[in-house]
């Protein structure tokens, strides 16, 4: 339990430190504190596509319908925080370049991602079978992943990009100030923690459903 | 493998039905394309972005057929029995090779004359298309099959695909505006094997998870 409030008070002062502490990036002003909030969510966002590709194989090879549940439920929180960063990033491209949307490649490959969440659903809803839905969504989900590090390794090193370099850049250099980089490196592990606690949730309500259903079965045959 | 080649193809002749709506939904995009452009010229981008666009959907309509109908007719089973997932995956790729490929052959001399692109150097130009068919005949032939075990709607593979194919696709797009640009050959290298890679990648992966797919 007292993880829950450490990771609270984590993020309150994140928060507080993200507008009070870190002073405004050179050139972007104000405006780059978004970063802070921007690139977590983005994070997330492809650690829940990883995790629900890691339980799709999973199920793959054990068959076990647990694997699936993990899988679907990652999704779901996986769209949200890519939802999140894409909303996110298209405030700072317009008050930096100008415009919401002018399909930079980065941002093309967090608008792939959605895309790919987006079809990872429509996929599941149209499938009546439960298992026969478990496995489809498992093969798609590896398979739709594929694009990914094309779109986002090797395109952009073919074509310009305007996007701020990643974090882990091609020099291996820190562009930071070193008080924003801790702030930054905080809010990583804050977002992260988020995502396993909303992970904890998810995981005792499937519990608490499959201890529900058993105990309606126990009663009819009573 | 050849056999169930051979068996797909002579089926489509004897009932045409892919063909047929492959080429008529392709020629409908084109004549629409054309006709909303008029005598404007295009920049070599565009062009690139069009025939894609036309060669992209024109293909969706088609490329899920040679698994959906053997779903519904049942005789999937019977195939499931008689040879392996790779083979059966194999001979499905190269039969979509071979459809996408006809597609093409069908849209670009038809787009040649009605947009009227720059003039292009034949060979490197066939080597791009090949190279885009390709990709486009790797990414689908697993998806089709998911499809076709999905209940076989026919919104289904574009929304599937989209995803996985844009990279190709975006590559396509430039490449062929490198080529009708007189691009060097550089350029066009880059893309073709960016191409080859990633429908090589695709393949693969498609030839690890297709049991997968396939079987219950």
């Amino acid at each position: 339990m007292a993880w829950k409030w450490i990771l609270g008070l984590w993020m309150l002062m994140v928060i507080v430190a993200a507008f009070l502490y870190v002073p405004p990036a050179m050139g972007l002003g104000e405006l780059s504190r978004i970063i802070f909030f921007h690139v977590p969510l983005a994070w997330v966002g492809v650690l829940a596509y990883l995790a629900a590709m890691f339980n799709g194989a999973r199920y793959l090879k054990y068959n076990e319908a647990r694997y699936d549940q993990q899988a679907v439920f990652n999704a779901e929180i996986g769209i949200v925080f890519t939802l999140l960063a894409t909303i996110t990033g298209a405030i700072f491209a317009r008050f930096t370049w100008g415009m919401y949307w002018n399909w930079d490649p980065r941002q093309t490959s967090i608008f792939i991602l959605l895309l790919i969440y987006g079809a990872y659903f429509i996929l599941r809803s149209s499938v009546e079978d439960e298992e026969r839905r478990a496995r489809l969504a498992s093969v798609y989900s590896i398979l739709a992943f594929i694009s990914v590090p094309f779109l986002t390794f090797i395109i952009p090193r073919l074509y310009a990009t305007l996007h701020p370099d990643p974090i882990i850049n091609v020099e291996g250099q820190l562009r930071m100030d070193s008080g924003m980089f801790l702030v930054f490196l905080a809010f990583l592990a804050g977002f992260t923690g988020i995502y396993y606690w909303i992970g904890t949730l998810h995981a005792r309500l499937v519990r608490l459903q499959d201890t529900k259903k058993r105990r309606e079965v126990d009663r009819d045959h009573a | 493998m050849r056999a169930l080649v051979w068996k797909d193809l002579l089926e489509e002749f004897r009932a045409r039905y892919a063909i047929n709506t492959l080429l008529m939904f392709a020629l409908t995009t084109l004549v629409m394309v054309s006709f909303a452009v008029g005598i404007d010229t295009l920049t070599p981008k565009l062009h690139g972005a069009l025939l894609w666009i036309i060669i992209f959907f024109a293909a969706m309509s088609g490329l899920a057929r040679p698994f959906v109908k053997e779903e519904e007719r049942g005789s999937a089973h019977a195939l499931r029995l008689s040879a392996a997932p790779e083979l059966i995956f194999a001979g499905k790729f190269f039969f979509n090779l071979l459809l996408a490929g006809a597609l093409t052959a069908l849209i670009w001399p038809l787009y040649y004359m009605m947009m009227a692109p720059p003039p292009v150097r034949p060979g490197l130009f066939l080597l791009l298309l090949l190279a885009g068919i390709f990709c486009l005949a790797a990414a689908t032939t697993i998806l089709a099959a998911i499809v076709a075990r999905a209940g076989g709607e026919n919104t289904l593979l574009p929304i599937l695909s989209f995803p996985l194919l844009l990279p190709a696709l975006v590559m396509a797009i430039n490449g062929t505006a490198a080529v009708m640009n007189q691009g060097s050959w550089d350029e066009v290298k880059q893309v073709l094997l960016f191409l080859t890679s990633y429908g090589a990648v695709l393949l693969t992966a498609s030839l690890l998870l297709f049991g997968y797919a396939w079987n219950d």
